[in-house]
């Protein structure tokens, strides 16, 4: 036991004298590592973006070299499960039992909800890849740092593009009937409409909907169809949407063509127009480092889970840096989170609003077969972007959030 | 009009669809007498199998028939070393099956990856095919086929062979037919692994519908439930027509009631449970 005690102390002195030697800033911040918490979903059906949220950490953790304003980076993984119940238990772990210094994560809305109140009592800093407005718009959290995007971030410039630059006068929309598909085509209409455009219906299949064909017979008469499906289902509505010989022109989310799905993809996606806050096609020397790193380690092309969870690690690397490496005063940590600005990352420059949420590029992207690989060419980038699109936020906060029937229908 | 038709043309195809799964699901639950809960996992486990098989190159209908029979091997060491050894515990080989289904969803998870995939439409079914104006996918006519084709060769087997009339043995008086010298035991392993393997062949037929992706499993066992409580368990005609109401209801609640799609299809189940517990064509248990 003495000889044991005695090791650890030597080396603990030896490590320590070893950071004071290599780093001039003052060595007692330093001598414990920071703990990064990641709640992450790696069973059931949001495993797949679950398991790129870790990749994308463990990529950004190894390209540091583990090391972050000089201290020691550690990270702890909770799998919530894809439940609120999974996501709550984990966050508690997290934050009582591992005392990490901040939280990334959680994918789901419904998780970020069951914990947002908490983590916030708790005072630790959240970046979230879950895309609820209402969390950096009418019900705030202060402690959350979005660099992704909100549910209808990309799909304002999506309905512009659509109404001025495709001049589509006329959309059906069709997305999973919760939340995320509501924020998403709400955003849609607000936009496409106030460009001239009319949105004739808006079709709500259920989230486990094995045949879209039922909704599939309503779409007719219309310049576009405008889809906002996650996980599995883009892929399955697409099949069915070609099957049943559509031909209408499609516009999807952010959801609708994620780079790391185009391999299981075939050619019923090919010319899907879609807006995303990422895309690996975009030429930028952090995003070529990024996308190689994930082929490398991976064998596969990242999407937006692993970009963001990436992106996030950037933030806190830079807000750590502005505090030199100090996480103990929290309101100066997630002052300095929220103060970042980076010009060069995977999704181009960005900066945060004063709710956390990002404010920068989207990327109009369309689906294209290139060699025996699908790829989504970015045909326009829509820069500085913010929750609001070009809306007064005073405005815009004083309507509802957006819902199953708000905007309403025109008729 | 157009609508309805289309519709209407739809239900049958998936309804179709629904025969391939429910049909074992509804002999296994009237030899055995137990839900087979892996009945949806099965079904996942056949469309991997069947992507992995034309990945390597094999086509669309080989592809199918091996996942098949893939899947029927692992149906029947799942009956012969596990439920086997829980005789008449219902209760205990129904926990078997929950439990197997997540193990199955688990390993899918892993081998496969969480990616949804898509498996392509077989060539010579691609595109729409124009029936008295209308558009209708060629492929969904193809499923109507083979639905067709299946059902048919289904009631063959039991109703023109040996070992259909003990399967139907089994199915009315399990003790009485062990008495004339009927090895029910054999038979639950012979329908076990012919449900599974239809269920594995009715996971790729599937997939170029559904695609395959981790949850499918979980979407696809509770339809195949109502299939047989509407139809009657151990009933071929009962699953045919179960499926066929099941088609209907799901095509035309979406379309008409988008909001109450699932009271819809799930509301005259309830109604006949209470009404006529055995289901349509099922008979009263003995």
């Amino acid at each position: 036991m003495t000889r044991r005690l005695t090791r650890r102390t030597l080396l603990r002195g030896a490590a320590g004298s070893a950071l004071a030697a290599s780093l001039p800033l003052p060595a007692i911040a330093k001598a414990n590592p920071i703990k990064i918490g990641l709640l992450t979903i790696k069973t059931g059906p949001l495993a797949s973006a679950g398991i790129q949220m870790e990749q994308g950490t463990v990529l950004f953790l190894k390209d540091r070299d583990h090391t972050l304003a000089g201290r020691k980076a550690e990270l702890v993984v909770g799998d919530t499960g894809g439940n609120p119940a999974g996501a709550k238990t984990k966050a508690q772990e997290l934050i009582e039992r591992d005392k990490v210094d901040l939280i990334l994560g959680p994918l789901a809305a419904f998780e970020l909800l069951a914990i947002s109140d908490y983590v916030a009592r708790q005072k630790v800093p959240l970046l979230g890849l879950a895309a609820a407005e209402d969390m950096t718009q009418r019900r705030p959290n202060p402690y959350f740092v979005r660099a992704s995007a909100t549910s209808a971030q990309p799909m304002h410039p999506l309905a512009d593009y659509a109404a001025k630059d495709l001049k589509y006068k006329t959309a059906i929309t069709v997305s999973d009937d919760f939340a995320f598909g509501y924020e998403q085509m709400g955003g849609f209409q607000r936009v496409f409409e106030d460009a001239g455009g009319r949105v004739k219906s808006k079709l709500w299949p259920p989230l486990v909907t094995p045949d879209y064909t039922p909704y599939l017979a309503q779409i007719a008469d219309a310049d576009a169809v405008v889809a906002g499906f996650a996980g599995a289902n883009p892929l399955k509505f697409m099949q069915q949407y070609r099957a049943a010989g559509l031909t209408l022109p499609l516009l999807g989310g952010e959801g609708m063509a994620d780079d790391s799905l185009l391999r299981t993809f075939g050619d019923e996606s090919v010319g899907l127009i879609s807006a995303s806050p990422y895309s690996a096609e975009f030429d930028s020397p952090a995003n070529r480092k990024f996308v190689e790193g994930m082929v490398r380690d991976t064998g596969n092309t990242p999407g937006i889970a692993a970009a963001c969870l990436y992106i996030n690690g950037m933030v806190v690397d830079a807000a750590l840096n502005q505090t030199d490496g100090n996480t103990d005063d929290r309101e100066a940590f997630i002052r300095a989170l929220r103060a970042v600005s980076l010009t060069d990352s995977p999704r181009g420059a960005f900066h945060f609003d004063h709710f956390g949420n990002v404010v920068g590029n989207i990327f109009i992207r369309r689906c294209e077969r290139k060699g025996d690989k699908l790829v989504n060419t970015i045909v326009k980038t829509y820069p500085d972007v913010s929750q609001f699109w070009t809306y007064d936020e005073k405005w815009f906060l004083s309507q509802p959030v957006y819902s199953r029937d708000y905007p309403a229908m025109r008729s | 009009m157009t609508l309805w038709l289309i519709l209407a043309g739809n239900s049958i195809a998936f309804g179709g669809l629904l025969f391939l799964l429910s049909a074992g699901f509804s002999l296994i639950f009237g030899l055995m007498r137990i839900p087979n809960l892996t009945h949806g996992s099965l079904f996942m486990l056949g469309a991997y199998f069947g992507v992995s098989l034309i990945s390597r190159g094999l086509g669309f209908w080989p592809a199918a028939i091996l996942a098949g029979l893939g899947v029927a091997a692992f149906g029947a060491l799942v009956e012969r070393l596990l439920l086997r050894r829980l005789p008449g515990a219902e209760l205990a080989q129904v926990l078997v099956t929950l439990g197997l289904s997540f193990m199955i969803a688990d390993v899918c998870l892993l081998g496969w990856g969480g990616d949804p995939i898509s498996i392509a439409t077989p060539p010579e079914l691609r595109g729409a095919s124009r029936i008295a104006g209308l558009a209708f996918p060629t492929y969904r006519l193809g499923v109507i086929v083979i639905a067709v084709v299946f059902a048919a060769a289904l009631w063959g087997l039991l109703e023109k062979t040996r070992l259909g009339a003990m399967i139907r043995a089994g199915v009315d008086d399990p003790a009485i037919a062990r008495v004339v010298g009927i090895r029910v035991s054999r038979l639950f392993t012979i329908v076990f692994s012919l449900g599974a393997g239809l269920a594995g062949f009715a996971g790729v037929i599937g997939g170029p519908i559904l695609s395959v992706y981790p949850g499918l499993d979980q979407d696809m066992l509770p339809l195949a439930l109502v299939v047989v409580i509407l139809g009657g368990s151990g009933s071929l005609v009962g699953s045919f027509i179960g499926s066929l109401i099941v088609g209907f209801l799901y095509n035309f609640g979406q379309a008409m009631f988008p909001e109450l799609a699932y009271v819809v299809l799930f509301l005259p189940m309830l109604v006949i449970l209470v009404v006529r517990p055995q289901g349509l064509f099922g008979r009263v248990a003995p």
